[in-house]
This record gives structure tokens, C-alpha cells and sequence, in this order.
């Protein structure tokens, strides 16, 4: 090949990919425009509708059953989609001498927060884990390389880690739900592959007492809308403006 | 030059024996870790970074340090740090290969490794570390090597080196920068969220990087008969001392910052590394003993140079990379997870295994700064036992 050819062969070369990419860009954007969703889905949580059933694990159980979440004996390996701590751990910066007593044993529901701003997406270095158009921080369990980034940037310790082969740990193996291999991190969907079908949270759904209520920030007639414009509710940790989804009220 | 470092002695022989003992019995470790998961260390939902990521975080700073002999030997035209330039530069060299060990046995899924090169992502420091830490290494690397091959054949350096030297120098900044960036722009946890991390951790790998320099010079004069000028360690040995005292400044100007303010959430993770909470206090003596030892090696430094006797610096130097390596790699990666941001104070102590592949890195590191040692030993040193 003389220079002549491969000056050539380059220049065609160049256009054939700046073509492709410049189709690609196109087909993108009009993919996104055709997706754009017009959701933005959110979670309110109830502590006192919560609360009225001591003990009650419904959610959890259900979440971590239809999610292939396995439990672990030691803590130190163990996952956690959705989990309850009290009060004064969840929001140790929102507490004060006189209230501490009353929230004493208040147990506060916990998942992730698919934040407006999230911390974690921000620092993946594969781009495993995403922000969705309806808010969703998403994740890709064959993209995740387990540098576990992300679960150092969360504020809200809403991610888990598989530090061992989750598969022998989980009781009944769901099959409609991806497992896990070991060495990648994951947490709550916000129940995404419900979502697609029409159905809400299982967590929402199961709960026998209505506690969780979820649904469109962009509509204004949406229950979650509604009951979060009428009534007073917490984020954790709102000062680090991540924009919370989720949201407590009493 | 590669074949000047399989000519040995037996005892240059035993120690690569040795070497390779190490990283077979770290290899197998991994192995089992690669079988059973990270479940096997000590790391777990709450401290998920921990021993592997430590020595990560130093060895950046040792690997940055280099700079220290580069500058003036190539800026300011040092002619004395000639010998120990090029030790330098191949300290750098090993120590950049043993962070990127460090992160890669850290990965849990390393076979997906690529995946950071297929997906690059500007927004994650870690992309960026990458990038930087690999241009480091491979400009450390011709640099090195091409000025050595000059000399063996007995001809002018190459005039291209010139200008990667002058690139390598910020770009040595640059990557512990880059790595107290990590830390630093994550709003989760307090402790690291400060913007003294970047400078402190150049500080403090200034005082750590020279320290380990100055021992292997010694090591390398005694044993491989390289030589090192006097007044080459006696200038180094000056660095440590002012980088040290700027370091404690530094520590110390943190901890007014965030005792003063006197927010929980920011003294909580001083408190629990320096008084320990609620009966876990494990982190309690690497932190006073970092201190001390600190404190030890500023005195001993100060008293001893203008003499230069090699056993007092030998000790300042030690205790030192002691220091350094506690409260860079240990204090600050674990104290940065406690307390949680669900306000629990979780346990962390790495297990044998995690130790073992530790141990293989660092055997791993030895062997790649032997054989380059050797090389420039055999070039430049007069015989002795060793080479």
C-alpha cells in the first residue's frame, strides 16, 4: 500500500466511523425520546402505620424471596435490599433530647433511596450502575467488576456486596429473577421488572398495614403525590442533597 | 540489559528463592479467594475496603515519591543524586506495579477487569487512577531503562528522555492526587471529605516514599556496591524530616478543623480511631503508635543531620514507613467506614489469607526491584557479594 492508498483507505475509514457514530447518536436520542418516561417514582413510608405490627418482616421476606437475596449466619457477609434499624441509627442527625425517648424503639424501614443525585452512580467505573429516566438507580450484575466504589460513596448504606457464592444461601431459588454470582453488588430496584408488568413494589404490596405507598412524583393525583403534599415528611440525610426518593412520614 | 540480572551470586540467588517462595504461597491464597470469594478477608457489609486497599493507598505515595530525586537531579541539574535517581525510579516502578496488584486481588470480579477500559467512565476517580497510575509506570519505565541502557553502552542519554522527565514530574503529583480524590469527593463519609486529603497525602508519601528510598540505597551500596553519594542521603534524609513536620501540621490542622466545629458527624470517626467506642478500640494503638512513631522519627531526623550516622536514620527511617503506612493505609481507609452511616461500629481484622496475599505482593514488588537493582548494579556497581 503506497501512501497515497492508505491516505485513502484512512479518509474513508474516518468517515465510516464518524457515519456510524453519527447514525448511532441519532438512533439513541430518538430511542430516548420514544422511552422518555414521564415517571418519577418515589416511596413514602409511614413509621406509625409501620409500627402498629411489632416484629412484622413481611416485606423483607418477600423482597429477599422474590429477589434471590440469600441469607447468611455471619453479618459480615451478609445482603440487604430492604432492612429496618431504629430510629435513633437511621436518623441519628434528625433526633434531640426529648424526642429521643418517644422514637426509642421505633424501627424505620430502609432500601434504597434512588436518589435524584446519586452518589454511586457517579463513581462506578464501568457504568454498572445507572440512573434510569423514572429515577430508578439501576444495576448491571454482569457489567459489575466488585470494586464495591459505589458502596463506599452510598451515605445511605443501601448496598450489598456478594462476598461469597450466594447461590447455596438462598432457600427457594426464584426463577423468574436473575441470582447473583459472587463478588458483585446489589441492592433494591425498586421492584423494576414489577414495573414493566404493571404491578407495584412487592414490599408496597404485601404490607398488611399500607405503610409503604408508592408511586408517580409527576402525577399530581398519584397517592404518593397526594399524601406527601398534605402531610409533613423526612428524608435521610437531606443535606447532602442526593434528593432522596424515599421518604418518611409519621 | 534483562540478561545482567540472571548472572548472580548464591546468595543474590537464595534471596530471588526466597522471593518466589512468597509469591507462590500468596498465589495459592488468592487462588482460595478466587474459590471461596472476599468472604475469606476480614471485609464484610460495613468495612467493605480494608487491608488490600490500605496498602494500595501507600504505595501510591512511595511510587509519587520518586520525585523527590527526580526533580532536582533533572530540574535543578543535582549531579549527586545521579545514583539514587535511577534507584528511585525503579522504586516507582515496583511500587506502581504492586497498587495495581493491590486493586486487582481487591476486585471481586477481576475476569471482568477489561471492563473498565471497554465502559470508560469519566466521571469515576477510579477510571482516572487508572489512566494515571499505567502512564506512570510505563513513562517510569522508559525513562528508567533507556537512561540505564545509555550509560551501559556507554553513550549520551537520549534527548527525548528530557521531556518525559519533565511530563513524569507532575504527573507523579498527579497520581496521589488522583488516589486522595477517591476519598476525598465521596460526600458519604466524613472522615475522607476534606480537601487536606490531597495535600496530606502528598506530605505524608514524602517523608514514607524517601524513607523505604534511603534503606534500599543502603541495602543497594552495601550489598551490590551501587553507588549512592553521601550527600545524596544526607539531602534525602532533610526531605523526610520537613515533609514529616509538614504532615504533622497537617493532621493537626484537620483535627482543630473538626474538634473545634465539634460535629458529630465529623468527630465521631476521630474519636473512634484515636479513643476507640464503646469498648471497640482495635484501631486505637496503630493510631497512637503512628503518632509516636512520627513524633520519634521527626527528632531523631532533626538531631542527626548534620551528622549523618547511618543507624539513627536507618531507625528514623523505619519508624517512619511505619507510621505512615498506619495512618495512610490502616487509620484512614477503616476509619473512614466507622461509624457507619447507620451509626454501628462494625469490627474489621483482616485473616491470614488476607495477610498471605498481602505478603505475595510485596514479595512480588522485591522481585521486580531486585532484578532492576541487579541491573543497575551490574552496570554501574563494583563487584560485591551480591551481584
Amino acid at each position: 500500500m503506497n501512501r497515497r492508498d492508505f491516505l485513502k483507505f484512512a479518509g474513508v475509514l474516518a468517515f465510516g466511523i464518524a457515519a456510524h457514530q453519527s447514525v448511532n447518536l441519532i438512533s439513541q436520542s430518538r430511542a430516548r425520546d420514544e422511552k422518555k418516561s414521564t415517571k418519577a417514582w418515589a416511596m413514602a413510608i409511614s413509621f406509625s402505620a409501620c409500627a402498629r405490627r411489632e416484629g412484622c418482616r413481611d416485606c423483607i421476606d418477600i423482597c429477599h424471596l422474590i429477589h434471590n437475596v440469600p441469607e447468611f449466619d455471619n453479618p459480615k457477609d451478609g445482603l440487604r435490599w430492604i432492612w429496618a434499624s431504629p430510629y435513633e441509627s437511621v436518623f441519628a442527625d434528625q433526633t434531640n433530647p426529648f424526642n429521643r425517648g418517644m422514637l426509642k424503639n421505633l424501627s424505620v424501614l430502609c432500601l434504597c433511596n434512588h436518589c435524584d443525585n446519586p452518589p454511586c452512580v457517579k463513581v462506578c467505573p464501568t457504568k454498572a450502575t445507572w440512573k434510569r429516566e423514572d429515577g430508578i438507580v439501576m444495576m448491571d450484575y454482569h457489567r459489575c467488576i466488585g470494586c464495591r466504589y459505589c458502596m463506599a460513596a452510598c451515605p445511605y448504606g443501601a448496598r450489598s456486596f456478594n462476598w461469597r457464592d450466594p447461590r447455596p444461601f438462598i432457600k427457594n431459588i426464584n426463577k423468574d429473577y436473575p441470582n447473583r454470582m459472587k463478588g458483585v453488588v446489589e441492592k433494591c430496584n425498586f421492584c423494576e421488572e414489577r414495573l414493566s408488568q404493571g404491578l407495584i413494589p412487592a414490599c408496597v404490596d404485601i404490607c398488611p398495614e399500607k405503610a409503604l405507598i408508592f408511586g408517580d412524583l409527576n402525577d399530581p393525583d398519584s397517592e404518593v403525590s397526594k399524601v406527601l403534599r398534605a402531610r409533613f415528611s423526612i428524608q435521610r440525610r437531606p443535606y447532602l442533597a442526593t434528593g432522596p426518593r424515599v421518604f418518611y412520614i409519621f | 540489559m534483562i540478561e545482567k540480572a540472571l548472572k548472580g551470586g548464591s546468595r543474590y540467588w537464595l534471596w530471588i528463592g526466597f522471593l518466589f517462595v512468597l509469591i507462590i504461597v500468596g498465589f495459592l491464597s488468592y487462588l482460595k479467594q478466587l474459590a471461596h470469594g472476599l468472604g475469606i478477608t476480614g471485609m464484610g457489609r460495613d468495612v467493605s475496603w480494608g487491608l488490600y486497599i490500605a496498602n494500595f493507598t501507600f504505595f501510591v505515595g512511595v511510587a509519587a515519591s520518586a520525585v523527590v530525586v527526580v526533580l532536582p537531579y533533572y530540574i535543578h541539574d543535582y549531579k549527586r543524586f545521579k545514583g539514587i535517581t535511577i534507584l528511585g525510579e525503579f522504586l516507582a516502578i515496583s511500587a506502581v506495579i504492586m497498587t495495581i496488584l493491590f486493586i486487582f486481588v481487591d476486585l471481586g470480579a477481576p475476569s471482568r477487569v477489561l471492563n473498565i477500559i471497554l465502559y470508560p467512565s469519566p466521571s469515576s476517580l477510579l477510571f482516572w487512577d487508572m489512566v494515571v497510575l499505567t502512564g506512570y509506570l510505563i513513562l517510569n519505565i522508559i525513562i528508567g531503562w533507556w537512561s540505564l541502557d545509555a550509560e551501559d553502552k556507554e553513550m549520551e542519554q537520549p534527548r527525548w528522555i528530557r521531556p518525559l522527565v519533565y511530563i513524569s514530574i507532575p504527573w507523579a503529583i498527579s497520581i496521589h492526587t488522583v488516589t486522595a480524590f477517591i476519598y476525598s469527593g465521596l460526600i458519604a463519609r466524613s472522615f475522607w471529605h476534606t480537601a487536606l486529603l490531597a495535600p496530606r497525602f502528598l506530605a505524608s508519601a514524602f517523608a514514607s516514599g524517601p524513607s523505604l528510598l534511603i534503606i534500599l540505597s543502603l541495602i543497594a551500596k552495601r550489598w551490590a556496591g551501587l553507588e549512592v553519594e553521601r550527600d545524596a542521603i544526607k539531602k534525602v534524609s532533610v526531605i523526610i524530616a520537613y515533609a514529616l513536620a509538614i504532615h504533622i501540621f497537617f493532621v493537626l490542622v484537620e483535627i482543630f478543623t473538626v474538634f473545634y466545629g465539634d460535629m458529630p458527624a465529623h468527630t465521631d470517626h476521630f474519636r473512634f480511631l484515636f479513643l476507640g467506642v464503646t469498648g471497640k478500640r482495635f484501631l486505637v494503638p496503630w493510631a497512637w503508635g503512628s503518632v509516636i512513631c512520627a513524633l520519634i522519627a521527626f527528632i531523631t531526623l532533626l538531631k542527626n543531620s548534620d551528622r549523618l550516622n547511618e543507624k539513627p536514620l536507618v531507625f528514623a527511617c523505619i519508624l517512619t514507613i511505619l507510621s505512615i503506612w498506619a495512618e495512610k493505609g490502616i487509620g484512614l481507609v477503616i476509619a473512614g467506614f466507622i461509624p457507619t452511616p447507620l451509626d454501628e461500629i462494625p469490627r474489621y481484622y483482616p485473616t491470614l489469607f488476607e495477610v498471605l496475599i498481602c505478603i505475595g505482593i510485596y514479595a512480588t514488588g522485591f522481585l521486580v526491584l531486585t532484578v532492576l537493582y541487579k541491573i543497575a548494579a551490574s552496570i554501574r556497581g563494583k563487584n560485591r557479594p551480591f551481584s
